[in-house]
């Protein structure tokens, strides 16, 4: 009895070791391809007809999906707030629940979160099928390097368009918000939009798009890796685009935790 | 020249090539055959330094791939060309952007230059006319001129071949050995080719090594190798089953009782 728990423990333990070391080599090696992807930035020229294209396929491409979730997540936010506040007989503070709401959490993650569905997948799959067709190893013979090539005007295209993305998020919540505050609730539109600025300080709008900023680097160099380290055939690929789907949800709403702990309770 | 001293490479537990030596000399075609997996690839892959080894050292006209730098091996890559089993053209560029990415990335020449360049080489593999198509639109016999035409816009010293004639029609594989053969003879290029196709391997080679084992176990020029007293050696080259050569086939004895049991023989 002794000996099998024992030896249990013993496997547990070195399952546990094992998986740490593997979760410091996968921090270590992202860590390694962002610094990669700096210095790609600073060393050398951007091929500015990829950092275009992707820029569109990011921004562009994103902007009507964006729209629709923020819109009605700020209607859904209003209707919930205002079911609550209506028993304290606030519903005038529902707008400012509501901007901070959005401007603070969930227009910088529900935009990263789409993002990292729509474009990261889209990466993963894209560099995963260049890995095993082989199409790397001849970036790679024809001496250019596959970072800079291919991860530099990606890195650059989300870092403009995920801030630019969050910021139309904003808008469109706080907007769902006052649809449902004045046709639904009967707030005059002026006392809404007044409210809405009263809450709302830089600090909001800032710690905002600085979280759009770091979530930005996460989904690309995760979507990136993962392209990169694809195996094997179709396969390969598709597990490839679910890790770096799940790793960067679960890497965005850590760092929003991280993040929000920062700017709200350390960095007063 | 290229020299391959004492290379050893494992993936995990397999062991794929173990204290490999061949030395591949200036201008000269040398072909490595070899069961599929056996490591050809990887060989070559060592060569352009895709792949590091586990021991051993692949020298290129006196520099050490195997342990050069990032800038160090980029020198060293733009004296080659290497044409991929499956071509490994960019999906998102035309056959024209393929070739033109070298020139574009390397030299200093003008657009008008690149163009020049870019169409003398479709010329010399026979793809005139195709500049504005996507590598989708292609033939794979196709696919492989216009892989060859990016690995020659560079003018290279040596062209690497992984499998250039795998899955080709025999008429297209005789128009790639041909064009092998051209290479050598207008350019002067040193060659090294992996293929299991002994009859391509007979009309381009200068010299045949055949890797086993993870070793290369004979290297001789076509009629030596064809005279070879070597077993392993006469029964690749003729392409039998019964032989030395055992790993990854099928027991006979079960083919046998499967044949009798089913009324035929094999």
């Amino acid at each position: 009895m002794i000996a099998r728990l024992s030896s249990s423990f013993l496997q547990t333990t070195a399952a546990a070791g094992a998986w740490a070391v593997e979760l410091c080599w996968y921090g270590g090696s992202l860590t390694l391809l962002l610094a990669q992807t700096i210095g790609g930035l600073v060393a050398r020229p951007l091929r500015r007809q990829a950092f275009v294209y992707e820029l569109w396929k990011i921004g562009v491409q994103s902007w009507f999906i964006v729209a629709i979730c923020s819109l009605f997540i700020g209607m859904v936010l209003a209707f919930q707030s205002a079911y609550q506040m209506q028993q304290l007989s606030a519903e005038i503070y529902i707008a400012s629940l509501v901007s901070l709401s959005v401007v603070r959490e969930i227009g910088p993650v529900i935009t990263a979160l789409i993002v990292a569905g729509r474009v990261g997948s889209a990466i993963a799959a894209e560099l995963g099928t260049m890995k095993v067709t082989e199409q790397i190893d001849a970036l790679r013979t024809l001496a250019a390097d596959p970072v800079r090539f291919l991860v530099v005007p990606r890195f650059l295209a989300i870092l403009i368009g995920l801030p630019v993305l969050t910021l139309w998020a904003d808008a469109l919540g706080i907007l769902g918000g006052f649809l449902v505050g004045t046709l639904r609730l009967d707030i005059l539109p002026s006392l809404y939009w007044k409210m809405t600025t009263l809450a709302l300080v830089f600090k909001d709008l800032f710690s905002g798009l600085l979280k759009s900023v770091i979530f930005a680097m996460i989904i690309c160099v995760v979507s990136c890796f993962e392209g990169f380290r694809t195996e094997g055939g179709a396969e390969g690929v598709g597990r490839s685009t679910t890790a770096a789907v799940v790793s960067s949800f679960l890497l965005i709403i850590a760092a929003d935790c991280l993040c929000t702990a920062l700017f709200y309770f350390v960095w007063r | 020249m290229i020299e391959i001293c004492g290379l050893s490479k494992a993936f995990g537990e397999k062991v794929v090539l173990e204290n490999a030596n061949l030395t591949i000399q200036r201008g000269e075609t040398m072909v490595v055959i070899g069961r599929s997996g056996s490591g050809k690839s990887v060989l070559l892959k060592h060569v352009i330094g895709l792949i590091k080894p586990d021991a051993g050292t692949v020298t290129v006209e006196g520099v050490d791939v195997s342990r050069a730098s990032g800038s160090q091996l980029d020198q060293v890559r733009l004296k080659f060309g290497m044409l991929f089993q499956g071509a490994a053209l960019f999906d998102s560029m035309t056959v024209f952007e393929n070739v033109a990415f070298p020139l574009q990335e390397h030299t200093g020449m003008s657009g008008a230059e690149i163009e020049q360049r870019v169409h003398e080489c479709l010329e010399l593999v026979g793809l005139s006319g195709v500049e504005d198509l996507e590598p989708a639109e292609l033939s794979g016999g196709m696919r492989k001129r216009a892989g060859l035409a990016r690995a020659l816009a560079v003018k290279p010293e040596i062209i690497l071949y992984d499998e250039p004639t795998t899955g080709l029609d025999p008429i297209m594989a005789d128009v790639i050995n041909d064009l092998i053969v051209a290479l050598r003879d207008r350019l002067k290029v040193t060659s090294v080719v992996v293929t299991h196709d002994m009859r391509s391997a007979y009309k381009v080679a200068d010299h045949i090594a055949m890797l086993y084992n993870g070793g290369i176990v004979e290297v001789g020029t076509p009629p030596q190798i064809k005279a070879s007293q070597n077993p392993l050696v006469q029964q690749f080259i003729q392409g039998q089953a019964v032989g030395p050569i055992q790993e990854g086939l099928p027991d006979r004895r079960i083919l046998a009782r499967w044949s009798s049991r089913h009324g035929g023989s094999l």
